[in-house]
């Protein structure tokens, strides 16, 4: 019977997350707006997560996308731990993009190890939403 | 049970067997009316309806979050698994939605006791997500000893998640109203068990007193009467026993009283009806989709020819003959 049924375009489920001890989420809290704006369903984890919580929550889940907001200076040591995480848990790993204060070297070195997408302050909305929308590659 | 166990879709096997990927991707599925998931939800129909179903509703703010953490957290100390189904709304504008029931949720994150899936509610009216119902079937399947559902915040008349829950706590705070406002029709009718939240607040007797009152004033002899507990935000213990052993008592009317199997009944038929006029429903759309009549019968209406009644009931004959 649910073969016939209709499939209406399934929304984007993405999960925005601040690992670290930073206590400052306006900004994550302003790309969940927008994202949501955009249509996609967010999943809102809040503050203080760590990679572990990250990881289950996305998971659980099943998002299509991984947004992590950090401010704190913690991100070479928490981005990759997330990474690493993610690939453990094998299959195709969830694409994740990342926002917050990330020295430009340091933002080379993530995107390296994986991190598509970093975004720095004074980034614009359309610009977030656009690429988080091109990170995701499904068959519309 | 265990011939049909050799049975099962891979997929299927793999829930039982505690795979929470496949869990996950499988509610997705289910979520988005995907086809893969049809044969598994299917075949786990039959390992369903052990789990107590436990509705946390009542209006926004009122702390359904933040209880629904409580509640895992005395749940866990008892060796209880759960599988938690949060709902917030879906954008009426964009289809967008911000889901944040998963912020008070405090728990170690390698605890695989504890399942918790947020879920947006798509369009659908009265707390829950169409999906919810088949979602919290697949957990209980999955072998967690208590599903818990937390709906959007609720309205007066947001009482789907009776049709769901085997039990339903509703929620409220002091100040909420006069006590005429427990009178009126809706969310309080549901209520299985009352909860005062914030009940540090000053209020709290009085919003109890109003709620014990509406209690005593319905009802007939050996009726099941909705015990009033009063929980905190500042001290999350206080009263969570109280509010499990609430749902507990409850559980247990529900088998000593025999409602539980009429209520199943009726609810189970209801499903089954809303089904087949889903089915009906989409077979006489895509044959009316192919339709070119359509188009001529609409020109007609717009044009005042013939009424929409009379132009419907054209369509469905068409739609019946061209099957």
């Amino acid at each position: 019977m649910a073969k016939a049924r209709v499939t209406k375009r399934s929304p984007i489920r993405v999960l925005i997350a601040k690992p670290g001890l930073d206590g400052h989420d306006r900004g994550a809290k302003v790309v969940a707006r927008a994202l949501r704006d955009a249509g996609m369903e967010v999943i809102y984890a809040g503050l203080r997560q760590t990679p572990e919580e990250i990881v289950r929550a996305a998971l659980e889940e099943d998002v299509d996308l991984i947004g992590l907001s950090i401010l704190s200076g913690a991100h070479m040591a928490l981005f990759p731990r997330i990474l690493a995480l993610l690939k453990e848990e094998g299959g195709h790993p969830i694409p994740v993009f990342a926002g917050g204060i990330i020295p430009d070297e340091d933002a080379r070195r993530l995107k390296k190890a994986g991190i598509r997408a970093i975004f720095g302050p004074g980034t614009s909305l359309e610009e977030i939403v656009a690429t988080a929308q091109s990170l995701v590659r499904r068959p519309a | 049970m265990t011939g049909a166990a050799s049975r099962l879709p891979a997929a299927a096997r793999a829930i039982v067997d505690g795979d929470r990927r496949v869990l996950a991707r499988t509610i997705t599925a289910v979520e988005n009316g995907d086809p893969s998931a049809d044969r598994v939800v299917r075949s786990l129909y039959a390992r369903s309806g052990h789990a107590p179903v436990v509705g946390i509703t009542g209006p926004l703010g009122v702390g359904k979050s933040s209880l629904v953490n409580a509640l895992v957290g005395r749940l866990r100390s008892l060796g209880q698994t759960v599988g938690v189904v949060g709902v917030d709304p879906s954008s009426p504008f964009t289809g967008g939605s911000v889901l944040g029931d998963r912020i008070r949720l405090e728990r170690r994150a390698d605890d695989v006791g504890v399942f918790f899936r947020s879920m947006a509610s798509r369009g659908a009216a009265g707390g829950v997500a169409a999906a919810t119902r088949e979602v919290s079937r697949l957990l209980d399947a999955a072998g967690f000893d208590v599903v818990l559902v937390e709906t959007v915040g609720s309205g007066q008349v947001d009482v789907a998640i009776r049709d769901i829950a085997s039990t339903s706590i509703v929620v409220v705070v002091p100040h909420l109203g006069d006590e005429v406002q427990t009178l009126k029709a809706g969310l309080f009718e549901i209520a299985d068990v009352f909860c005062v939240n914030k009940v540090d607040l000053p209020g709290a007797e009085l919003a109890k007193r109003d709620l014990a009152e509406l209690v005593t004033l319905g009802g007939k002899e050996g009726d099941w009467a909705p015990p009033i507990v009063g929980t905190s935000t500042v001290d999350p213990t206080v009263g969570i026993d109280d509010l499990w052993n609430g749902v507990l008592a409850h559980e247990k009317y529900l088998d000593s009283s025999g409602e539980r199997a009429r209520g199943e009944r009726k609810r189970l038929s209801a499903e089954i009806v809303g089904l087949a006029r889903d089915h009906v429903g989409r077979v006489l759309m895509e044959r009316l989709e192919r339709d070119p009549g359509l188009r001529r019968l609409l020109d007609d209406v717009v044009a005042r020819r013939i009424d929409p009644r009379t132009a419907a009931d054209r369509l469905v004959s068409r739609g019946r003959r061209a099957g």
